[in-house]
């Protein structure tokens, strides 16, 4: 018994089986939610859950685990797309089977061998989804007010019916404040490493100063900025370039750093000039290190330009939407701008990685995916 | 010493750097006020008047200094009677100073404390949340498959973003204080500690494992005595991180509701032209920042010390 308790699958799925029977035990007598094909489709995924064992054949489980996918994405869409309101605890009980049985199937899903393609993926995208759907669900059960929580659903349609906005509001705050600051910024401090590292006393002086710069809430320069370059993007531009510089400083001066005796004795007995040595050595070595000062300066510069934008703006850019709507108690707008500010930094950052993995494809961390 | 030294002559270089852009930046006024005087302005004394305005484009460094005392211990502060009281400064007088001025609402320490409140509580809050979903990811397959992306792929979003909401939200609802700006900081202290501790946890390699294996140890005993010993050095790695984030969630929640704290300093000094105001809140700011990092650095170094890891 305690061999079979320490699988935690077994234990999910007990739980799993459990709350499809509170559920069906107490849709009895309550009436109409939820409907009876509701839960012979829960009882269906629990059968299908405990047929998935691991003893089966690789395909057989991947079949059984789809057959689960589909019923619970029935279930999950009659959930939360057809409720009458007044949702009784029959209508909890289905909810919890179907977070318990979305559990189920991720670790289901993560107990595959690890070979299969895109597996990866689906674990965290069924996680993802349950989440949206149980925030969708909950707000409509419980009927929160919308000036306290939207329901995705409504972050969608704004998502769509405000596209003029967000673009707008995108390339203002993106496409002007954090880019042209993102650009000066890194292109200045990798300029000035390269001086930097020419005079070993500026290295060891100016190293410990970045350090100590870079740990600092240099966000609060925000509101100074603002008063000298006045409302537009280049105040927020000056914002991203101070957050960004030292970060990016400490990185390169590493990087320069980061070859060793034995190789600069090479370049040495071929007599290569202090060009020729960083060209072909010293550059190519700190790559890893350059590509890492950008992939943090990338996070950085959305949110120096974003919050900039809290302290002054004109009437258009992320930052000026999302306080202005939050005032306005849209937060449906704000949530669309949330989204778009999320989805836009984990483009730039993987923009990064991208070419990293294209760059530094030699070094041991890019080798061997 | 040889390692002080390149770093002094870095700090003053940049000191020197700084007096020097006031006297560009400031000009303009003096030029317009002695023009508007007509009155013919001599280099030097231009030059002698851009160190002292009162509000400055750019204040002196010594202007910062001296407004950072005025605004903690100062007559600014504590109030005139007070000041008058204390005014040949004893030790007793100036600790009356910083009674008065824990109060005061003008000063900077008040504010300060303020900040720093939400700022541990959000912290500590955050650290734990991150510790024990570290756990959960390292001891559980489907937790570490579907959460740990979305760790990791926080970290390259601006959830900052979310900040004006939630203070504005939890506030319609009737929490307002020191818990709005503490799940703020919270929530930006969480991710680096999840991600740094998950990597600690599984710092310990196959060799150490299989040792705990034939010691026939039991799943405490290998966490208690391999796995979070191993991750301290990642652990506090990431605390410095996240209690500079921290730091930096507090100061932004304090923009759309203010009552107190330091980035109320920098609004409000922003609204009123007191530039002297927001480089003394910004220089407060830095020095909380600063103090917490070397705080949890000095930890890092005796806990390291105590457990023979120290560099």
């Amino acid at each position: 018994m305690s061999g079979f308790l320490k699988d935690e699958g077994a234990l999910v799925r007990l739980a799993f089986t459990l709350a499809v029977l509170a559920a069906c035990w107490l849709s009895r007598d309550a009436g109409a939610q939820p409907l009876d094909i509701v839960l012979w489709a829960l009882v269906g995924a629990v059968a299908l859950a405990w047929l998935c064992g691991t003893a089966l054949a690789v395909a057989a489980r991947i079949g059984l685990l789809l057959g689960q996918g589909a019923l619970l994405f029935f279930v999950g869409a009659e959930l939360a797309g057809n409720q009458q309101g007044g949702e009784g605890m029959a209508f909890w009980a289905a909810m919890l089977s179907v977070w318990l049985s979305a559990w189920a199937l991720v670790s289901g899903v993560a107990s595959l061998p690890r070979g299969i393609k895109g597996v990866g993926l689906i674990a965290p995208l069924i996680f993802g989804a349950t989440i949206l759907w149980a925030w969708e669900a909950a707000v409509h059960a419980l009927e929160v007010p919308r000036v306290i929580l939207p329901a995705p659903s409504e972050i969608g349609q704004r998502l769509i019916s405000e596209t003029d906005t967000l673009w707008i509001d995108l390339v203002q705050t993106f496409g002007r404040g954090a880019l042209a600051g993102f650009v000066i910024g890194c292109g200045a401090a990798f300029l000035f490493a390269l001086v930097v590292d020419r005079y070993p006393f500026l290295r060891r002086g100016l190293l410990p100063v970045g350090n100590f710069l870079a740990a600092l809430p240099i966000i609060g320069t925000a509101p100074i900025f603002v008063m000298w370059f006045g409302f537009d993007w280049p105040s927020k531009a000056a914002v991203v370039v101070a957050m960004v510089f030292f970060p990016m400083l400490v990185n390169t001066v590493q990087g320069l750093a980061s070859t060793d005796k034995m190789q600069r004795d090479l370049m040495h007995t071929y007599s290569a000039s202090w060009w020729q040595t960083l060209l072909t050595l010293r550059l190519p070595a700190a790559m890893p290190f350059v590509f890492n000062g950008l992939k943090i300066c990338a996070t950085l510069a959305l949110i120096g330009a974003i919050v900039a934008e809290f302290f002054g703006s004109p009437t258009y850019g992320m930052g000026f939407r999302i306080s202005t709507e939050v005032g306005r108690l849209q937060l449906s707008m704000v949530w669309a701008e949330i989204a778009v500010a999320a989805l836009l930094g984990s483009a730039f950052y993987g923009v990064w990685a991208l070419l990293e993995r294209r760059v530094t494809f030699w070094h041991p961390s890019q080798r061997g995916r | 010493m040889s390692r002080s030294i390149p770093v002094l002559t870095v700090v003053a270089v940049l000191i020197g750097l700084w007096y020097l852009a006031v006297i560009p930046m400031n000009a303009k006024w003096e030029y317009d006020q002695a023009a508007r005087n007509d009155r013919e302005l001599a280099f030097g004394e231009m030059v002698a008047l851009t160190m002292n305005q009162e509000r400055p484009v750019l204040p002196a460094p010594h202007q910062v200094l001296i407004g950072l005392y005025e605004q903690t211990v100062g007559c600014d502060a504590v109030g005139r009677r007070m000041c008058r009281e204390t005014t040949p400064l004893t030790v007793q007088g100036f600790g009356q100073r910083v009674v008065e001025s824990v109060s005061s609402n003008r000063s900077l320490i008040y504010h300060g404390l303020i900040t720093l409140n939400a700022t541990l509580l959000g912290f500590l809050i955050g650290t734990g949340g991150g510790i024990l979903l570290a756990v959960a990811i390292v001891y559980n397959r489907a937790t570490d498959a579907s959460v740990m992306p979305w760790a990791i792929a926080s970290q390259t979003i601006p959830i900052i973003a979310l900040a004006p909401m939630i203070i504005v939200v939890l506030n319609s609802i009737g929490v307002a204080g020191l818990v709005p700006k503490a799940i703020i900081a919270a929530y930006l202290s969480f991710f680096p500690v999840v991600v740094g501790m998950v990597k600690g946890l599984r710092a310990p390699d196959a060799m150490q494992l299989d040792l705990m294996k034939t010691y026939s140890a039991g799943g405490r005993d290998v966490f208690l005595k391999l796995r979070l010993p191993m991750s301290m050095p990642f652990l506090f790695a990431s605390l410095k991180i996240g209690i500079a984030s921290a730091l930096v969630g507090t100061i932004v929640g304090e923009l759309p509701v203010q009552r107190g704290g330091l980035g109320v300093r920098l609004l409000s000094g922003s609204y009123y032209g007191q530039t002297i105001q927001i480089w003394a809140a910004l220089f407060a700011a830095a020095i909380l920042a600063a103090s917490l990092v070397g705080i949890v650095g000095a930890i890092e170094r005796r806990v390291l010390k105590r457990m023979g890891m120290a560099a």
